[in-house]
């Protein structure tokens, strides 16, 4: 008996040290980005610029298709291609070279920075899962639990991108200066002992509900980062397109990133995909409020702000189908939608006394 | 292309303007958008023309998306005030702490946002928008599903993604293959003139509707629940029973079209209650196991046992029994001043802490009398607590929820209980108004600390309460009915897999032309029209004239570069790789 509580003391010993370790390597991995950020250079040709220029003549982009010949033949003459061109009042402007500008030196530190995001994503990932053996239950009965899962499951996502070979290392740099800020306020203010779950906790649709709407918030945090990225390129590309002169940090920084068009398609993409499960999440939700309180939807603050999000998100899905809607416009919905997600985490629990209050900070 | 047109047309829309303008159509069922439809300045409307624009706006994309704005931005002050429907106290202490703002609140329907007037208008209208976009859609949706994909545009080279070359077989070879090929693909192809024309991804179109219908679906499942839905709270101690009648509910709510006689006829009687906890460790304390041995029956029918835990309910017929809360009901004996029997029985009392440190008061209405033959009521205030501290350890809060060291104790009155005066009455407080204290021969008040199987002598022969050794749990259910349920599961399944549908599957149109060119060399040219640009649908392309230079080999390009005129894009430079950093929407 005293044998087990010690280890588990010692487990949840361990699992703090993990996650204070984590913060240090995320912090040398920040440091890295900003190498990568100021040793990488701008493209020499402002590329945006040109490509804004040129586009009288010719749309940009075309991609080649390599085609399989059949054995023997000797019909290699012209292998067709697929050209693409872009739908009209979209920007033709290829993508910026990311931020070691394609220089060698900013590259190796961007390649430093994602090594390090690596090692500080098991380390934390480890922290997590020590937790977990420790309490003896899924990690996720309060805020500091939740914190720090979410920014786990936030970066693993940004490297399962990065091991697809998407073009996300942009979201680096951000990332990590986020998930130190979550994991500073977890470990300050949020830290709460380990401790029981209430028994209307202790079900199999925990691991169901929280899991999803923690992959779905860390996720469509990284379409909130990209779309508010997005805003930005789009004024800057506007401004060059309508011959303005940009500063020389948008000129600098913004150069680099991707195009409007591709951050925003990303952001799409994300929160399309994710909002299916965003919608189950909410039902799983109230299947699990039906077995444990006897009624599967009652208002509840954080039933309501869940509520919230899912018709924020699904508004900027429609807005996005919507003439005069898409594009920034579409964007500030999706942002909104995003800050109801925050809202739910954060202020629900703080704030609003519910039913779901969890935060375990007094 | 011009350079920065911001105008809302889409790739589909140019394709229209300035190729076959039935090509890009139809490609999805969204309405049109008409704008600038207002009547305002316009010529004037009769009342069957302001009907029809009301009912034109109200079913328009735009409106669609204010009205759900308006829907989220209304379900805010709701999480904020607190309402009636979740915690009536909370909203009575609302109302005390802010007496300007309570009138006000009031008028606006603050404390019942989600029945109030406004909200109820906001949520039909939507679903009234959501009903007129349906219907047509679907309509629409059904007439492209039994007409072809529309012909080849004019001009392929200005869709989206096109490919083209050139090969010694014949043209009626290429467009056979091309169709033999699509239709493996699992596209809906036909020839039409000298092109194959080809659609796939309906099921983006069925995704979308089957999900705006599964909204509605839930929606009336919700209200049907609302209206019919019936709950009541019992509490009920180890070895009693409960029929499901309205009397036998200690409070009882219903929807508006909920007639009692609907109430499911079953019985139930709880045999036991477990709950067992940490012993030791952090986590020391903490519930592991809650669990009611129940045996019930329906109406006439044969007993069975069921165990009911929290988050599994009991399911009888349509009616659910939910285990809320538990506590401990100990027995106790009271003797009258003649040494009869007045009170035996469990008395459950209400837990204070996750210790179940609990408190109550045992009444004995009628059937004692003092040592003097007097008629008088009794009243005892009871503390309990399932694991003592110890006398001298300086607290009387319990220290573990089991019963592994129970101790309860008591102070007696005598008097009036007040229970006649015809106002309902808590049962688990005294009213002391009219009641007196027993006190001992020096005067101090009765007060006794007991542990069971010990008996407390109420002075100057007024009988005497025995603590007994069998202590009782008591567990506290909720049996609700709410019909509807099953639907509304049911319409969110539909709802999840039309989602999966509509944002996971593009839907796209592919025409293959095959002619012979000038020199007598056979010119093949592909395009593909999605709806939404997509990474993939060139891919797609690429892959097809893979396949289909299989069949056709290509062969040597005509001298002069297009024979159509010089707007063909010139590829760039540098090979793109990827076009876009593409998320798994279109996996
Ligand atoms: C309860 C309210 C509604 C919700 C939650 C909702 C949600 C959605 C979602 C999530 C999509 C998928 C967007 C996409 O395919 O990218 C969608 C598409 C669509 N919705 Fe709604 N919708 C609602 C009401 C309406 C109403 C009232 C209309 C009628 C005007 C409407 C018309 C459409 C249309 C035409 C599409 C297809 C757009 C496209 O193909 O991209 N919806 N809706």
């Amino acid at each position: 008996m005293i044998l087990a509580a010690t280890t588990n003391e010692s487990l949840a010993k361990m699992s703090d040290l993990l996650i204070y370790s984590s913060m240090a390597v995320y912090t040398l991995a920040f440091f890295a980005h900003i190498a990568e950020w100021v040793l990488g250079s701008r493209s020499k040709v402002g590329r945006t610029a040109a490509a804004l220029t040129q586009q009288a003549s010719a749309a940009a982009t075309a991609v080649t298709v390599q085609v399989k010949q059949a054995a023997g033949s000797t019909a290699v003459l012209d292998k067709p291609k697929v050209v693409t061109r872009s739908a009209a009042g979209t920007r033709d402007v290829p993508d910026g070279p990311g931020a070691s500008g394609g220089t060698v030196k900013g590259d190796l530190y961007g390649r430093i920075a994602v090594s390090l995001t690596v090692l500080a994503f098991a380390i934390e990932a480890a922290g997590v899962v020590s937790r977990a053996l420790a309490v003896q239950r899924a990690p996720w009965g309060n805020m500091y639990e939740f914190s720090t899962t979410f920014s786990t499951v936030a970066v693993g996502s940004y490297l399962g991108f990065l091991l697809a070979k998407k073009n996300v290392r942009w979201i680096g740099l951000p990332l990590v200066t986020t998930v130190l800020l979550d994991l500073g306020l977890a470990t300050t203010w949020l830290k709460t002992p380990s401790d029981q779950l209430v028994p209307a906790l202790d079900s199999y649709w925990l691991w169901i509900h929280v899991s999803t709407a923690i992959f779905c918030g860390a996720v469509f945090y990284l379409a909130a980062v990209a779309t508010v990225l997005y805003l930005f390129r789009d004024s800057y590309e506007s401004k060059l397109a309508s011959g303005g002169t940009p500063s020389a940090f948008a000129r600098s920084v913004l150069e680099r990133l991707p195009s409007a068009a591709s951050l925003d398609k990303f952001s799409y993409r994300v929160n399309a995909a994710v909002f299916p499960l965003w919608t189950f999440t909410i039902i799983a939700g109230a299947i699990w409020a039906g077995d444990a309180w006897g009624r599967y939807w009652g208002w509840d603050a954080k039933e309501v702000w869940s509520f919230i999000t899912w018709v924020g998100y699904a508004a900027y899905l429609h807005a996005r189908a919507t003439a005069g809607w898409k594009g920034r416009k579409a964007a500030y919905i999706a942002l909104i939608a995003f800050g109801c997600f925050l809202f739910n985490y954060y202020g629900v629990n703080i704030f609003v006394t519910s039913k779901h209050s969890y935060a375990g900070v007094e | 292309m011009s350079t920065t047109d911001t105008t809302d047309t889409s790739g589909a829309a140019e394709a229209e303007r300035t190729a076959d303008a039935a090509a890009g159509a139809q490609l999805s069922t969204a309405p049109t958008e008409d704008r600038g439809d207002t009547p305002i300045g316009g010529p004037v409307l009769g009342v069957v023309g302001w009907i029809r624009w009301f009912w034109r706006q109200l079913t328009s994309m735009r409106v669609a998306l204010i009205l759900l704005f308006m829907l989220s931005l209304g379900a805010v002050p709701g999480s904020l005030i607190p309402q009636t429907s979740a915690d009536e106290l909370k909203v009575q202490a609302f109302k005390q702490a802010h007496e300007t703002l309570t009138p006000l609140y009031e008028k606006l329907q603050f404390f019942d946002v989600y029945s109030s007037v406004w909200f109820s208008a906001i949520y039909i209208l939507l679903f009234v928008s959501l009903i007129g976009c349906i219907v047509p859609r679907s309509w629409q949706f059904v007439g492209q599903l039994r007409s072809r994909p529309p012909g080849a545009p004019r001009r392929l080279d200005r869709l989206p993604a096109y490919a083209t070359w050139r090969t010694e077989a014949e043209p009626e070879q290429v467009r056979e293959a091309a169709l033999t090929v699509l239709k493996g693909r699992r596209f809906r192809a036909h020839t039409a003139g000298d092109a194959i024309a080809a659609e796939k991804g309906y099921l983006r179109e069925a995704g979308n509707l089957l999900f705006h219908v599964a909204l509605i679906v839930i929606l009336v499942a919700f209200a049907w629940g609302q209206l019919f839905k019936a709950e009541g709270g019992k509490l009920i101690v180890e070895g009693d029973g409960f029929s499901n009648t309205l009397t036998q509910y200690d409070d009882f709510k219903s929807g508006s079209q909920f007639g009692t006689e609907e109430l499911e006829p079953f019985t139930f009687t709880l045999d036991s209650f477990d709950g067992t906890y940490e012993k030791s460790g952090p986590q020391r304390g903490t519930p592991r196991t809650f669990e009611a041995k129940v045996r019930y029956s329906e109406a006439g029918g044969a007993e069975k046992n069921a165990v009911i835990k929290v988050n599994e309910p009991l399911k009888v017929g349509g009616s659910k029994v939910y285990l809320i809360a538990h506590g401990y009901a100990p027995v106790v004996t009271v003797k009258d001043g003649r040494g009869k029997t007045v009170f035996h029985g469990a008395v459950p009392l209400l837990p204070i802490d996750n210790n179940i440190t609990s408190t109550g008061a045992i009444k004995v209405m009628d059937g004692y009398r003092d040592k003097n033959g007097k008629k008088e009521q009794l009243g005892f205030q009871a503390f309990f607590v399932p694991t003592f501290a110890g006398a001298g350890a300086g607290t009387m809060f319990s220290q573990f929820p089991a019963l592994d060291f129970p101790v309860m104790a008591l102070t007696g009155y005598r008097g009036s209980l007040g229970v006649d005066s015809g106002l309902p009455q808590n049962v688990y407080q005294l009213d002391k108004s009219k009641l007196i204290q027993f006190t001992d021969k020096s005067g101090n008040k009765l007060a006794d600390r007991l542990l069971p199987g010990e008996t407390m002598t109420l002075p100057d022969g007024a009988g005497s309460i025995t603590f007994e050794k069998d202590i009782k749990e008591w567990a506290s259910f909720q049996i609700s009915q709410q019909p509807g349920n099953g639907l509304a599961l049911a319409g969110a399944i539909a709802a999840i897999a039309g989602l999966t549908g509509s944002l996971f599957i593009q839907r796209r149109r592919v025409w293959v032309r095959a002619v012979r060119g000038e020199d007598g060399v056979t010119v093949v040219e592909m395009a593909g029209l999605g709806r939404s640009e997509s990474a993939k649908l060139p891919e797609e392309l690429g892959d097809l004239a893979g396949t289909l230079t299989a069949d056709a080999p290509p062969a040597a390009p005509a001298p002069e570069a297009d024979p159509e005129d010089g707007d063909v894009p010139e590829p760039a430079e540098e090979p793109a790789e990827d076009p876009a950093p593409s998320g798994e929407a279109d996996k």
